[in-house]
């Protein structure tokens, strides 16, 4: 069974190469200077230092993660309930459900953020509240599936437990449903404010090119000014902020489930 | 019953929420007009135009040529290397399964990045080949996570029999292993090809000047109103359609036909 190993091998230098070195590069253009070759390295902290020293650049970071933490606080109020009454469905209205919430999924994400863009052209709403439904329209379905998947594991006959020991029905719910349904929420919000944070191109389709979100930023420097040192820097400290904020939803995970 | 009412109308309103860009792009492909909101007529000229716009054709060319060829490269490689590392000592195991996750957990667009700074410093020239193999590169990883749990339950003494009644190592790969791990294998390519069909950040960070595929290109035509793009969608739309429909429907009547036979 050994020799079966060795095919492991090619991959392993093919994802240092494709994977981890790109990765590398980043870091490396975040903390040099504009301009070097690969023989003279300029490190330098100023990527960083013009980053925190902008104000207009704070203001962005923040706003992309106040958008990512609505679209997600609206993605967990519109899913559950929509998860909810789907898991009360019968088994087989269920699988129709579901396949017609996954159904427009496989449907190219642009092309309906496009049609998005068509249908509020003239409904003259501000450009944030446009914004703001396509994050959720696109985001949406992954919230729900997620609720839903653990909401339909859930073993039903610690429902009927809970409603013979006395339970009224909102009991039943606030006591065992939401606790039990916890896991499928965090995952939900992994897959939602994840992209939500980064994302740009449904700021920018449906947000006029005025609405600027870190995403945008990172485009703007790669793409238009084509200052790879800054914009390698912005996307490393989006990288960081993600993390951290993994970190607590994580952390609140495990706090839950410790008590 | 009361419940029931309220509970069924929010699904429905959640579902034509859903819907309402797809009718919506749907009925404005025949528009008349060039209008995006006011409906003058049916027509079938942005289909024409569509038809007659080559870089439209072009887009729709790449994005199928790249996901089969990715498709095909990613399954491949991703199999042999699920396999491989199925059997490696633990450290491999983890480091791999961790450098994998790196483009699954980060951003699309840091790997996007990524990616481009790393051709450029190669001084590769953006265009397909940079597009495709990014695709088989961000591919190759869920290839192999849909896999791995199927390599998880196989019995390692069947391939250990296999080599001792006299297999090479080949054949009981592709005897024995292979046909073990195909449902893994099987979702790991449809995840691949709908990943590559619809990717567009990655994409949009590596493909070169006159190489598009379906979303950076109506990602740059966003700035003029080109309601081509709604025929471009729409058959994209009806597309899809029908593929999901005969996936779901195909095994409903299999099914009904093998309940069918046992009756009798």
């Amino acid at each position: 069974m050994k020799s079966f190993r060795r095919l492991v091998y090619p991959y392993m230098v093919w994802a240092g190469i494709f994977i981890v070195i790109p990765m590398l590069l980043i870091v490396l253009y975040a903390f040099t200077r504009e301009g070097n070759s690969t023989m003279t390295l300029n490190f330098t902290l100023d990527n960083f230092i013009r980053f925190f020293q902008d104000e207009i650049f704070i203001q962005v970071l923040i706003r992309s993660l106040i958008l990512a933490v609505i679209t997600t606080v609206i993605c967990i109020l519109i899913g559950y309930p929509c998860a909810y009454f789907i898991a009360t469905l019968k088994p087989n209205s269920q699988g129709v459900m579901v396949l017609m919430i996954t159904l427009p999924m496989w449907i190219n994400m642009l092309v309906r953020t496009y049609a998005w863009r068509g249908i509020l052209l003239e409904t003259g709403l501000p450009e944030e509240i446009k914004v703001y439904i396509g994050m959720v329209y696109n985001f949406l379905p992954f919230m729900i599936l997620q609720i839903y998947t653990s909401l339909s594991k859930m073993d039903k006959s610690l429902l009927i437990a809970a409603q013979d020991l006395g339970c009224d029905s909102r009991q039943v719910f606030t006591k065992v449903i939401l606790p039990l349904s916890i896991p499928g929420v965090i995952s939900g919000i992994t897959l939602v404010f994840l992209p939500a944070v980064s994302s740009f191109f449904i700021p920018k389709l449906l947000g006029g090119g005025s609405y600027v979100l870190i995403g945008n930023l990172i485009e703007n420097y790669f793409v238009t000014t084509g200052d790879w040192n800054f914009g390698s820097a912005i996307s490393l400290i989006m990288t960081v902020v993600i993390l951290i904020s993994m970190y607590f939803t994580r952390k609140f995970d495990y706090d839950k489930e410790a008590r | 019953m009361k419940k029931k009412v309220i509970s069924q109308a929010y699904l429905i309103a959640i579902i034509a929420f859903f819907y309402l860009p797809i009718i919506y792009v749907v009925v404005f492909s025949f528009n008349d007009s060039r209008s995006l909101t006011n409906f003058t007529g049916f027509s079938l000229r942005w289909y024409e135009q569509m038809f007659a716009n080559r870089t439209m054709m072009e887009s729709i060319y790449y994005t199928i040529v790249i996901a089969v060829l990715a498709t095909i490269i990613s399954t491949i490689v991703g199999t042999l290397a699920a396999i491989g590392l199925s059997k490696s000592r633990r450290i491999i195991k983890e480091t791999v399964t961790q450098i994998n996750n790196l483009p699954m957990l980060n951003p699309e667009i840091v790997t996007a990045i990524g990616l481009m700074l790393f051709f450029t410093s190669l001084n590769i020239q953006f265009g397909f080949v940079t597009l495709l193999l990014a695709h088989i590169i961000f591919c190759i990883p869920y290839v192999m996570l849909s896999i791995m749990p199927k390599l998880r339950q196989l019995d390692d003494n069947l391939a250990e029999a296999a080599l001792d009644l006299g297999c090479t190592p080949f054949q009981a790969l592709v005897k024995v292993i292979i046909p073990q791990i195909m449902p893994g294998i099987v979702s790991g390519a449809l995840i691949a090809f709908t990943m590559s069909f619809d990717d567009f950040v990655i994409s949009y960070f590596v493909t070169g000047p006159g190489i598009n595929n379906i979303s950076t290109y109506v990602y740059s035509s966003v700035k003029r109103i080109n309601p081509s793009v709604n025929a471009l969608s729409t058959i994209i739309v009806v597309g899809i359609t029908i593929v999901l429909v005969l996936v779901n429907v195909i095994p409903l009547i299999k099914e009904r036909k093998k309940k069918h036979e046992t009756n009798y």
